[in-house]
């Protein structure tokens, strides 16, 4: 037999195997329905974490971008001493850039953001103090934005100064401790869908016994028998892996609201992206590997031990 | 053709099914397999395509001995061998036109061929109208002759077969001989294990007779 001859027999074989499982994998919708579901609900599961860290850590990268100190002055201090304060900031080595928030603009864009005007109409007097928001320059050690803190706040008229620093740091330790859950979640769902494919193909073999001895029995080689199974373990993946993304979409969407909300209350923050095109892919491609593995399983354990009478 | 060589053959549990077994069978010829109940008849067949290893001696088909034959290699042995069983062993979720495809579908053949084969065999057996119907609505003769066809549908050269009548009445079984025989005629070495003692003088072929697991005499 020529290797042409060979390779179009090959295929043959695959064409048959994978269109024969395809069919005897859609007359049992029920079955398939369920172990489709345990497949797309343990992959979305995962995946809705790791967006959830990917957009938290985007935030954070956002953050880190320009590090910000916010320099509060007292209350009540004169617009003289708000001026004198931008300037003095400016001129600091370690600051790049710098922005003056006005107490009435800063009441401003509260009432805006946060929709509190009627609360705030009732004040009599602006509760808000002047606020000189200076960018730090990147790539700052942690002990030289120790000593510029120290510098701002000994500023005349200055009541308190903030470094987003902390914040960030917190927020990391977050994304961090969420990126190591979604790890362990996602490994052991990985597991319980190898499983549950393992186990749904051990059925089906057994179901089928009686064609497997006869297809033995006739020249099949043990490729030949593991052929279909394997095929309908890429085929629950990938039925596992399309659902997992409609779940993904859904809860997204249900997400979409609220998280623009949150967004716009963090200025300069995206919205949160959803599964793009190389997540979709990964999401589909784990499903077909899991499948494929639970079939592996299933198949090495349980059909080395069919032998013809 | 076959050759069998001082062959022993001990079940797992003690049953010494062949004790020593010397013989052998011509490329083309036409052999009946005799003898009492428990005589040795299936497993000597079972030898052939490797159902079984030998516990003693070597088994040869062509020259070349199945005890070098790895397991990996088995599937391709038993496309050379075509088996047919008394109880057909037929598939009955699956057509009669899918059932006798099968051997051709692990062989890797497409499609076309695959269907001008099942019909030219279809047709040999006389079961061709028959093709779309599920074995399980065929006679007991009719299921047989699906057997025989899925057997020689990819033309091995060697056809064995236990008891292929033991459930069919005389006039059943002399058509299934029959069948046989056109095989035989175009050269298949033919294997059949039988109790149909008055068929089988009638036929007039070579008979080797099995008692004890012993060759008695052919
Ligand atoms: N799988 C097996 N395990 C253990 N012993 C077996 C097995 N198969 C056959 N035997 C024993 O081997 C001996 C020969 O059996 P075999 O089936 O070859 O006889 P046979 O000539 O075909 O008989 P029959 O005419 O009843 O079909 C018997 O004693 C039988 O009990
Ligand atoms: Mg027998």
């Amino acid at each position: 037999m020529g290797l042409m001859a060979a390779m179009k027999r090959g295929l043959e074989l695959h064409r048959r195997a994978a269109r024969e499982s395809l069919e005897q994998w859609r007359q049992r919708p029920v079955a398939n329905g369920l172990t489709t579901a345990v497949i797309g609900i343990a992959l979305a599961l995962p995946a809705g974490f790791f967006i959830l860290t990917d957009n938290l850590q985007a935030v954070s990268a956002n953050w880190q971008g320009a590090p910000k100190a916010s320099v509060f002055l007292v209350p009540g201090a004169p617009t003289a001493s708000h001026e004198a304060t931008a300037r003095a900031v400016e001129g600091m080595d370690a600051i790049t850039a710098v922005e003056l928030i006005r107490p009435d603009e800063a009441l401003e864009a509260f009432e805006k953001a946060a929709g509190m005007s009627e609360t705030l109409a009732m004040l009599e007097t602006n509760p808000l103090p002047a606020v000189v928001v200076g960018e730090i320059r990147q790539g700052l050690a942690s002990a030289d934005i120790d000593r510029l803190t120290g510098r701002l706040a000994a500023l005349p008229d200055v009541d308190e100064v903030q470094v987003d620093r902390e914040w960030l740091q917190r927020l990391n330790a977050v994304v961090a401790m969420v990126d190591r859950i979604s790890l362990l979640i996602a490994s052991t769902l990985a597991l319980a869908v190898v499983l549950v494919v393992g186990n749904t193909i051990r059925l089906d073999i057994e179901n089928r016994r009686a064609a497997i001895e006869i297809s033995k029995l006739i020249g099949g080689t043990d490729a030949f028998v593991r052929r279909p199974f394997l095929y309908t373990g890429l085929w629950y993946g990938a039925a596992g892996g399309l659902l997992a993304l409609f779940i993904l979409m859904i809860g997204l969407l249900a997400m979409a609201g609220p998280a623009r909300e949150l967004a716009a209350l963090y200025d300069g923050i995206q919205p949160p992206g959803g599964p793009g095109l190389s997540s979709a892919l990964t999401i589909i491609g784990s499903g077909l590997a899991l499948g494929l593995a639970g079939a592996w399983l299933a198949v090495g354990r349980h059909l080395a031990e069919i032998e013809p009478r | 053709m076959i050759r069998f060589e001082g062959v022993g053959k001990q079940y797992p549990g003690g049953n010494e099914a062949l004790r020593g077994l010397d013989l052998h069978i011509e490329p083309g010829e036409m052999v009946f397999v005799t003898g009492p109940s428990g005589a040795g008849k299936s497993t000597f067949l079972r030898l052939i395509p490797l159902l079984e290893r030998p516990s003693r001696g070597r088994v040869l088909i062509d020259g070349a001995d199945l005890g070098g034959l790895p397991g990996h290699r088995i599937p391709y042995l038993r496309r050379r061998v075509g088996m047919i069983f008394q109880d057909h062993r037929l598939l009955d979720d699956r057509n009669v036109f899918d059932n006798v495809a099968l051997p051709l579908i692990i062989a890797g053949r497409g499609r076309d061929d695959i269907g001008r084969r099942v019909r030219a065999a279809l047709d040999k057996v006389g079961l061709l109208h028959k093709e779309h119907a599920s074995p399980v609505t065929l006679s007991g003769g009719e299921q047989q002759r699906v057997g025989i066809a899925r057997a020689v549908v990819t033309r091995p050269p060697i056809l064995i077969a236990d008891e292929p009548t033991g459930n069919l009445d005389p006039a059943l079984s002399q058509e299934i001989m029959q069948l046989f025989e056109q095989f035989n005629q175009v050269g298949v070495t033919t294997v059949i294990a039988s109790h149909d003692l008055s068929l089988i003088e009638s036929l007039g072929y070579r008979r080797i007779h099995l008692e004890a697991g012993r060759l008695a005499w052919g």
